[in-house]
């Protein structure tokens, strides 16, 4: 019984971010408005960052960074490749989501809406 | 009805990354038998040629610095498409900024704050191999605080001239730096300097250098694309 | 968190929905902390909490605040565009 509330927590980043990533995904299919989209794919990258740093978790370790004199055992030291590679990711995230506002602005400033469905009504 | 499809569809989606995950494991030291791990590799490469105290910095820029190197580049693109894509013709009439003028208090403390922000900016990117930060933290603090200024005073500008100018110093410090090394060592960005002493600050040989010009090239592109957005006209 | 996000999904007034998008980054960055991530951490809260947020903001101010909102049609088909 024990073993397995232990087992919940522990999975329970793995949850968290999963859940996470699930949400925005609804979000993105489901709104109709083209702000909302964006929020979405901004929420599935927050979700797979938590996941990429997660999978390096190493149970009791350390920070990659080493300290003379103090924990500088490499062997119980967190995973440092997944944190280099999000890192880059959540740097380009915001390149990402920049760009994609921008053109929403640009649309609505064609269209004066950002509902998906009159946009694709409407003529060019 | 759509509502309740997709429901499903995402459930079941997620039922199976849950049980990928499971199988994986929580904080449990991913080992195969028999195979020593990349990440051993970098930690003991990192801290003892390199002496470099964090590892993070060292993967960034070192061991795959090509891939920043076209980070950089993905993101010099964005604001130029940024520039593009927002680009209108000025002084049209009936139009208002964003922008208005904020009240005493909010101008007085962001002229106190200012430099303090950029300070800590350049601490932490001056120090990326030594603790946590780096180029990218420093520069995207740097933008922080252009974009507090551009928030308080109406008309504070930066050139568009004095930015591509930093950014391009910036990129040409990064590219120079790997051609050096090419010459020298054999293969782009390899390390020519001496590496130095494990905590000390000229130490890790050109990774301090590169990761400077990192920094000075997020700052002033990001705070390019706050500019551009911020004085967008709707 | 997971209650964060479902806020700025359900919520129809995307200024909201944007400020629940700056609390997912809070939580995420201290959980990165946690995970012995300080490098990531900082640039999640650097970049999540601030930049991101106030990119959203001028966004929204340059075209609608609510999510089911047709607006400004008319303005457009005057010819003020």
């Amino acid at each position: 019984m024990e073993d397995t509330l232990f087992k919940i927590l522990d999975y329970g980043v793995y949850g968290t971010a999963v859940l996470v990533i699930l949400i925005g995904l609804y979000g993105a299919l489901v709104k109709r408005s083209l702000l909302k989209i964006v929020i979405g794919l901004s929420i599935i990258d927050s979700g797979i960052n938590l996941l990429l740093v997660a999978i390096g978790y190493l149970k009791g370790g350390t920070a990659p960074i080493f300290s003379p004199g103090y924990l500088d055992n490499p062997k119980i030291m967190v995973d440092p490749i997944p944190q280099a590679l999000v890192l880059t990711a959540i740097v380009i995230g915001f390149g990402v989501t920049a760009v994609a506002l921008a053109l929403v602005i640009r649309l609505y400033r064609h269209h004066g809406t950002l509902h998906i469905d009159e946009i694709r009504n409407l003529k060019w | 009805m759509k509502k309740f499809v997709v429901i499903l569809l995402l459930a079941v989606m997620g039922y199976y990354i849950s049980i990928t995950f499971f199988d994986i494991g929580f904080g449990d030291s991913h080992l195969v038998e028999g195979v020593v791990p990349v990440k051993d590799a970098y930690l003991n490469e990192t801290v003892n040629s390199l002496n470099v105290a964090n590892t993070v910095t060292s993967i960034v820029v070192n061991f795959r610095g090509f891939d920043t190197l076209g980070e950089v580049t993905v993101l010099f693109l964005a604001v130029t498409a940024l520039g593009g894509i927002l680009y209108k013709k000025r002084h049209q009439a009936g139009e208002r900024s964003v922008l208005f003028s904020a009240s005493k208090v909010v101008t007085s403390g962001s002229k106190l704050l200012f430099p303090a922000i950029v300070l800590l900016g350049a601490y932490v990117f001056i120090h990326g191999h030594l603790s946590p930060g780096g180029g990218f933290q420093g520069g995207v603090i740097i933008a922080t605080g252009f974009l507090l200024m551009l928030l308080a005073y109406e008309n504070f500008t930066v050139g568009h001239n004095t930015l591509s100018v930093i950014e391009s110093l910036a990129g040409i410090t990064f590219a120079g730096v790997g051609i050096w090394g090419l010459i020298y060592g054999g293969s782009f960005l390899e390390n020519f300097l001496p590496v130095g002493t494990l905590n000390d600050l000229f130490s890790g040989g050109v990774i301090p250098i590169i990761y400077i010009a990192v920094g000075f090239k997020v700052a002033a592109e990001l705070t390019g694309v706050i500019y551009t957005v911020l004085h967008e006209k709707g | 968190m997971i209650g964060a996000a479902v806020y700025s999904i359900r919520q129809k007034d995307l200024l909201y929905a944007t400020i629940a998008t700056g609390i997912i980054s809070l939580v995420l960055s201290v959980l990165f902390y946690l995970l012995q991530a300080p490098d990531v951490a900082l640039t999640e809260a650097a970049i999540g909490v601030a930049l991101t947020t106030i990119i959203f903001i001028i966004t929204i101010r340059n075209t609608v605040r609510y999510e089911d909102e047709h607006d400004n049609k008319e303005k457009f088909k005057s010819g003020v565009k």
